[in-house]
This record gives C-alpha cells, structure tokens and sequence, in this order.
C-alpha cells in the first residue's frame, strides 16, 4: 500500500488496475461474507482503490463508546433555519436551468422505522453537464447561471422529503487515468441522535459508470450499495413537466431508550 | 421492524459551496462573555493538514444543559443551539466561537463531540474534545478510562496561552485521533493495525 502513488494529479494508474484492486477487495469480502464474517453495511474507511483514503482513513480500529447525553439528541432545526422555497433548486434563478428537471422523493426512517420528522435534509450537486459551481471544480465544462446545485429542506411529520432539481452528469476525477464519477446527488441528514448523522450519495438507476467508480464500490456488499440507488418512479413524473425518483434514506438505529423517544413528541 | 442503514460516502471535494454557510462556526458571539475559541488543525497519514475538512460540534451549554432550540442556520445572536460548522481553511485549520459546556450529569466529565467529514473520509468520524480543567472529573470519566493511557491525550484539548481550546485531530499517524464508534451504527474500517 505504501507504494501506491497517491498524488491526486498523477492519474497514472489505468482504469484496469483499478477495476484488478477492487475486485480483490470484494473477492475476499464475498469469501469471508460467505464463511461466517459480518455483512458489510457501510463503505469502508480504508479502501486504496480510492487513492485519497490512503492517507486519511483510520488505522487503528473504532472506539466503542457509550452514547452518554448529547450523543443521544440531535440540534433542532425549523422554518427559522430553511425555507420551503430551498427545495427547488430550478427556481433560484432568474432563469430555467438547462437539463432533465426531475423531483428526488423518499422518506427519512430511523434504523426501527420510525419516520424522522422535522428534521435537515441538505443536499448538493453537479449541473446537467458535470460541474460544480465551486471554485475549485475546474472541469471543463460549462456552469450554468441558472443553476447553484444546493438545497435543503425539512422532513414532513412521516419522514418525507422532495427536492425539485436538474438531473447532474457524470464528471471526470483524478483518481486515476480516465477516472470518471457516477451520477450522484450529495445529501447530508441528521436524525433524532447524532451519532445517526450521515453524509453520503444517491445515484441513479442503470448507472453504467457503477463498476468503474471506487468511491461507490467502497461499499464492498452488492445489497448495501444497491441501497443508495434510486428508483425511477413515475407516480413522481408530472405530465409534460418532470420525471420522479424515488429514495429512501434509513438513518443508523437510536440509541435512545422507547421511553426518551416518546418524550420528543 | 430493524431496517438496514444507507451506507454513507464520501462528503467529496465540493462541498464548499453547499454545507457551510455564515455564522455556521459561531455558536456564541465573541462578545459573550463565556466566549472561547475552540480551534485546531486537521493531519493526514503524513502529517500534512488537510485542506478539504469540513468539522461539525455540538455540546451543552454552560450548564450542561442541552439546547433543543432550532436556529443553528440563521442565528439570532441570542439563543444557544449547541451546534456549530466549520470547513477547515487552505492549512486545514479550523476555528469554532463556543462557551465551555457543561457536565450533563455525575461522573460525566465535560466534552464537545467533534465530527469530521473529508475528501478521502468515506464516513463521519466522531470524537470528543475533552476540556481540561477537572483533573478529577476527567479521572472518573467512563469514555476516557476505557482509552488506552498512550492515546488518552489525542482526547483532551489543550488551554493555549491565550486562553483558547486547542484540538487537533490527526486522521493517522503516531498521534492518530482516538475515534470513536457507537452501538447501532455500523462502521466498518477496512484492514487496520
């Protein structure tokens, strides 16, 4: 691993050493999986075919702690914090934003299934054409000035949320030669204990760039990465207007007691 | 029902222009007169910062008191919210406005959660910053007595000379931060040491 060159800008490795690193990875994770070892639920941490993990993931093992009071709250958010209009990201502009309007809908469930009501939903993303509209995205594509890519919104008293936005492109990356990014809506949520907060990535159906790209196979389990996957919906399509994905988000168990639980509503 | 939790990924390069935003790392205003800077730098594996960090706090009051007010996005200059985020700066530095908090209860010695998010960090990593003041609280403490006595010190923020709390976090290294996992929420390393 030490060898590995890990300068961002290299991009000297092919696509095919990188493809050769992941299915090592997996072939040994669908060894052990099938011999008794725990399912792996999450991305991991330490994952090389994603060079900038190198150098950033943790290399002794987690802590376990016992979540002790403010582990087990998460800050409150309301209308003083996020208007409704955050939630379309076509209308920030004086402008329609080129692209494939779509809505993202779903619900925020807790690992019990409780709905998680009233909380921060952010998200972010690229244009319709793979660019960021942050300074340091110098991928040679154009910016859209009717389009920022960032929205948020509170969850309904069931969990559910919608953002109105533009389908984003995928983008190139300098992981290595050719490197190109899947599809992805960032989102970042809280639930009703911190330890539950998440960042992570929803993508879109039929992806061709799934195999390819090391960041979504840091997920090493077939079933949880089809879990950041959407559905397309077409009860969620509005005639001549929008097509309709579909994305549930289910948050970490509590860590609160049935009792605590109850006390919030 | 026990459902499966989404995996998380990476907060990638780009999330300058999405997550912080104005006032997002002043939960009081320097004016307060519990006012404290809570600041660090953040290390990768080679003990260079990292420039691409995105930190998240959330503590009691004072008190010990937990705020349940919203009004962290657009605060009011008045009320607590306990919560607070900072991206690190081009020399991976960052910079909280917090008062010190408060024990939430006996042999509970005072912290601030720290969560950190990067370009190259797959999942949240959570931590704790220790302040230092109680020798005796902190003696007690369950977390800190379940930790190693060669690490225990990557928990405790240091006083600086000019009264600020100091909290680096190193991603890796010989002083790799101690952090932390609870139950029902899986994480998962990879190979480790």
């Amino acid at each position: 691993m030490a060898e590995k060159n890990t300068d961002p800008d290299a991009a000297a490795v092919s696509q095919a050493e990188i493809d050769a690193e992941i299915a090592a990875i997996h072939g040994e994770y669908r060894a052990q999986r099938d011999a008794g070892a725990q399912v792996e639920t999450n991305a991991r941490l330490n994952f090389p075919p994603y060079r900038s993990s190198l150098l950033r993931h943790p290399t002794k093992s987690l802590h376990h702690a016992d979540p002790e009071d403010i582990e087990l709250y998460s800050p409150a958010f309301g209308h003083r914090d996020v208007s409704p209009l955050e939630a379309d990201l076509t209308i920030a502009h004086n402008g329609e934003p080129i692209g494939e309007r779509i809505i993202v809908t779903g619900r925020v469930l807790d690992g019990e299934g409780r709905a998680v009501a009233g909380q921060l939903v952010e998200m972010w993303q690229a244009n319709a054409a793979g660019r960021y509209m942050h300074k340091r995205d110098q991928h040679p594509a154009p910016l859209d000035p009717n389009f920022t890519g960032v929205g948020r919104t509170l969850t309904g008293p069931h969990g559910e949320y919608s953002f109105t936005t533009i389908k984003p492109a995928p983008y190139p990356w300098k992981n290595h030669h050719n490197a190109w990014r899947s599809a992805h809506i960032h989102f970042s949520l809280f639930g009703t204990d911190f330890t539950q907060r998440i960042v992570t990535q929803m993508y879109f159906p039929g992806d061709p760039i799934f195999d390819l790209d090391p960041i979504y196979q840091s997920i090493t389990d077939q079933a949880a990465r089809d879990r950041l996957v959407a559905t397309y919906d077409h009860s969620v399509s509005q005639h001549e207007w929008n097509t309709g994905y579909r994305w549930d988000i289910v948050l970490s168990g509590s860590n609160r007691t049935w009792a605590e639980q109850e006390e919030e509503h | 029902m026990k459902l499966t939790p989404t995996p998380a990924q990476t907060v990638g390069p780009f999330f300058g222009f999405a997550l912080p935003y104005p006032g997002g790392e002043a939960l009081v205003d320097r004016s307060h007169p519990g006012a404290v800077r809570l600041h660090g730098t953040v290390y990768d594996g080679d003990g260079v910062p990292v420039p691409d960090a995105l930190l998240e706090i959330w503590q009691p009051d004072e008190h010990g008191a937990i705020s349940r007010q919203p009004g962290s996005l657009h605060r009011d200059g008045y009320t607590f919210t306990g919560w607070g985020r900072a991206a690190v700066d081009g020399v991976g530095h960052y910079s909280f406005t917090t008062v010190e908090p408060g024990s939430t209860g006996a042999g509970v010695a005072p912290y601030v959660l720290v969560t950190i998010f990067a370009r190259g960090l797959m999942d949240r990593l959570f931590t704790r910053a220790y302040l230092p003041a109680d020798a005796a609280a902190l003696e007690q403490d369950a977390l800190l007595s379940s930790v190693s006595e060669d690490r225990r010190h990557t928990l405790m923020a240091a006083r600086e000379s000019d009264g600020s709390l100091r909290f680096d976090i190193h991603l890796q290294g010989a002083d790799e931060t101690v952090f932390l996992t609870y139950p029902n929420t899986p994480q998962f390393t990879g190979p480790v040491e």
